[in-house]
């Protein structure tokens, strides 16, 4: 057991805080924001030269080859700082699909997203698909030496400034994952701004055109790759919140002891004391299952890592709208104004929840994983009916059967 | 970063769970694990055989007959036990009073009563709040006046937990009335067969008989009963709150606990021809209880690396008890829905250990309702949760 960050992590971690503050102004922010392409050239030359953008890369694949727990450090230092750069999607998520999966000719683009000229996208979700891994209704028909891609793709994250996309669609045998370039013909990007300031696309193909080594892994080996890049946003998206939440709480702690009524600082109010150690205390719990989620994405067990993906992304979602929520009551009249950084880590940590899989989602994953195991152990001793055993609820958990 | 336990402590985990699968007797774990009332001779013959290993209290000092044990192998050492359905090794004893003595008492007085608790001789109880002292503790009225060589004692404590089977009473009393409240107070020890001292039982709401009242008429102390200086007391008190770190979070209660609901909830018809735990609305409930649960435990093993590292505890041992409580008397009550009907059963009789009768409802059932009534308790002792939120936001928050 040993919670200490390496001092290459803390190094990381420093010179990230550093250049962020320095840099990272709420007003920059906003600029970025307005700007609606949710990615600021000047800030990705940064971290590319701070050596983050390369972190999930190998260094024989051109990056500088981190583990979880430096892509955990990376992320709470974002979150902290209310970073909008669609730095997971990029450099964990998509990059760790090729570096897993892909070809040797499209892991070298790795090299490009490690310096910061390549931006990758995951365009997985759909209008119908609500965070369901399995539920791609996209397909992909096999027309000579290539493949043809129809339907459409929802909520992608940096789906329009991408200038690749990891794109999945059905084929004949299963869920497959194409890479693609963004500017293709017969996709349509619609560039949409997101309550965050980040940029969101959807994605319309029609009859779009891939080669045959576009395909990323075998065909139908995609959900599994896709499952896998969940997790690691799961993951990233767990530290952003506790980042966020950490700067959150203690944004609100020092106005609760400057901002006075009845002639005395409003912390002093038992009322706002107990709210606030209700406030600590879940933005610990969400931190120690931040450590958890990260800590199991290297686990060999699938269960064992989708329980803890789940488990995580389900309290981190409920200390998030409760730290947020409390939050912005305590500063009253400000925590509803646009002005303070308040509102902003309340409504990122607010889509956070929804992004990957919301509670009620990684609650039924959790609750769908915990009752089968429950049932293969009980199985013999409690009650072995038929009816019991047949509802089992595999029906219910896309994430159990990846691969189908 | 690394939130695994080493080889060698899954080792010595493996090591307890085969000690306590040998030696826990089988009547004792049938009473623990089916909710069955616990003598007094229950837990002392646990203590007992504990004691064969050095296992009662093996985070105290080796000069003192501990091995110094870090806190890691003390939790999973009450975990495997909890989850065995062993009785808890109360913490009046090794974990409150013995700190105090060690740090704070005279050799006289290690010597004589750390062996007494190892070997389970003693069986200790605490004499801090009174009718009119209780999260404002400082305020208590139990008054010693020194005459001599001894104290006389009169007054009152109350909530006192099992003081029915007691030997010994550690006590927070009055001896100034100088000063702030918190000034006029000394700790002392006393023994519970002294003249003048009257137990007088308070039902729970459960009906069990658990806690006390205990007076004080003219008791007699000796002043070589007393801790440290006159009127320090309450330094002392403040330094064994300290020290109830891990335990307060009933990790290893709650594992039984959670395990046991899914049980129930497994062997509970939802009269729809599938049981309660397939129920989604109730399958959920214990999902979050269950997910709560894994948090806690990271927190704990956190709290115990933080205390590791700077070698002395801190403030956050209130945000264990705060949320260890919790999940417990959210486990409580989720037992308890999956009852049903059943729920409003209550059968005294059934639950003392010479009851051969067989119990009505369902096989699980016994006693789950009397300890959601008995489990609103955690939030209130060991400093009530407002107490705990109040810590936090003073010494964590800076409020």
């Amino acid at each position: 057991m040993d919670f200490t960050f390496t001092e290459e992590q803390v190094q990381i971690r420093d010179s990230l805080r550093r250049f962020l503050t320095e840099t990272y102004t709420l007003d920059r922010r906003r600029a970025i924001a307005r700007a609606g392409t949710g990615c600021d050239p000047e800030i990705w030359r940064q971290f590319a030269e701070l050596g983050i953008l390369g972190l999930g890369i190998p260094q024989p694949l051109g990056g500088i080859g981190g583990d979880a727990f430096d892509a955990l450090v990376v992320m709470e230092e974002l979150g902290r700082a209310l970073v909008i750069e669609p730095y997971l999607s990029t450099a964990l998520v998509c990059a760790g699909i090729l570096v897993r999966a892909g070809s040797p000719a499209q892991q070298q683009l790795l090299a490009g997203v490690a310096t910061g000229e390549n931006r990758l996208a995951l365009a997985h979700d759909e209008p119908d698909s609500r965070w369901r891994l399995d539920a791609v209704a996209t397909r992909a028909t096999r027309k000579g030496a290539s493949w043809v891609l129809n339907g459409r793709k929802a909520m992608v994250p940096d789906g329009a400034g991408a200038d690749h996309l990891v794109i999945s669609a059905r084929t004949e045998s299963g869920v497959s994952l194409f890479l693609v370039p963004g500017a293709s013909e017969h996709m349509t990007r619609t560039a949409l701004m997101s309550h965050d300031g980040s940029s969101v696309a959807e994605i319309t193909l029609e009859g779009l055109r891939v080669p045959a080594d576009a395909l990323i892994g075998v065909e139908g080996g995609g959900l599994p790759l896709v499952e896998a890049a969940s997790h690691v946003a799961v993951a990233g998206l767990c530290s952003e919140a506790v980042g966020a939440m950490d700067a959150l709480l203690a944004l609100t702690l020092a106005y609760v002891k400057t901002r006075r009524q009845f002639g005395v600082p409003i912390g002093s109010f038992q009322a706002l004391q107990h709210r606030m150690a209700d406030m600590l205390l879940h933005a610990e719990l969400a931190r120690s299952m931040s450590y958890l989620a990260s800590a199991k994405l290297g686990v060999r067990s699938v269960g064992e890592r989708r329980r803890a993906i789940s488990a995580a992304k389900f309290l981190v979602g409920r200390s998030a709208r409760l730290v947020g929520q409390e939050a912005v009551q305590i500063h009253g009249g400000m925590g509803v104004s646009e002005e303070l950084a308040t509102s902003h880590y309340f409504k990122r940590l607010t889509l956070i929840n929804a992004s990957f899989g919301d509670m009620d989602h990684h609650l039924e994953q959790f609750a769908a994983a915990t009752t089968a195991e429950l049932h293969s152990a009980a199985l013999t001793t409690i009650h072995s009916t038929p009816a019991t055993r047949r509802s089992v609820p595999d029906s219910r958990s896309p994430q159990a059967r990846p691969g189908r | 970063m690394d939130l695994n336990f080493s080889a060698e402590e899954e080792r010595f985990r493996s090591e307890v769970r085969a000690f306590v699968a040998a030696k826990l007797p089988a009547a004792i774990r049938d009473k623990v694990l089916g909710h069955k009332r616990l003598e007094r001779e229950d837990f002392l013959t646990w203590v007992r055989i504990l004691n064969t290993r050095g296992w009662v209290a093996p985070s105290w000092p080796r000069r003192f007959g501990g091995q110094e044990w870090d806190p890691a192998r003390q939790l999973i050492l009450e975990e495997e036990c909890a989850l065995a359905g062993a009785p808890p090794v109360l913490s009046f004893g090794p974990r409150m009073v013995a700190p105090v003595i060690m740090t704070f008492g005279n050799q006289a007085q290690q010597e004589y009563f750390l062996p007494r608790i190892l070997n389970g001789e003693h069986w200790w109880c605490q004499g801090y709040s009174e009718p009119g002292a209780g999260s404002d503790l400082a305020s208590l009225k139990t008054r010693a006046e020194r005459r001599g060589d001894t104290y006389v004692v009169n007054g009152q404590k109350t909530w006192t937990t099992l003081a029915q089977y007691a030997d010994w009473i550690f006590c927070l009393v009055r001896t100034s009335q100088e000063g702030r409240p918190q000034a006029g107070i000394s700790f002392l020890l006393i023994d519970m067969k002294s003249p003048g001292i009257t137990v007088r039982p308070i039902v729970m709401l459960d009906g069990e008989h658990e806690i006390n009242e205990v007076w004080f008429d003219n008791v007699e102390v000796p002043v070589a009963n007393r801790i440290g200086e006159e009127n320090a007391g309450w330094t002392y008190a403040k330094f064994l709150l300290g020290h109830e770190r891990v335990s307060n979070a009933a990790l290893g209660p709650s594992k039984r606990a959670l395990r046991e609901l899914k049980a129930i909830a497994a062997a509970t018809p939802s009269g729809g021809g599938r049981p309660l735990i397939e129920v989604p609305r109730f399958r959920d409930r214990i999902a979050e209880v269950e997910i709560d649960l894994m948090a806690l435990e990271v927190m704990v093993l956190r709290v115990i690396a933080m205390d590791r590292e700077r070698h002395t505890p801190g403030p956050e041992a209130s945000l264990l008890k705060l949320q260890g409580s919790q999940i417990q008397q959210a486990i409580s009550a989720l037992a308890m829905e999956a009852l049903g009907p059943y729920a409003a059963l209550h059968q005294p009789l059934a639950l003392s250990a010479g009851w051969t009768g067989s119990s009505a409802g369902p096989p699980l059932g016994l006693g789950i309702t009397g300890r959601y009534f008995n489990y609103r308790k955690v939030s209130i002792y060991a400093g009530s949760n407002e107490i705990q939120r109040n810590i936090i936001a003073r010494h964590m928050l800076g409020l």
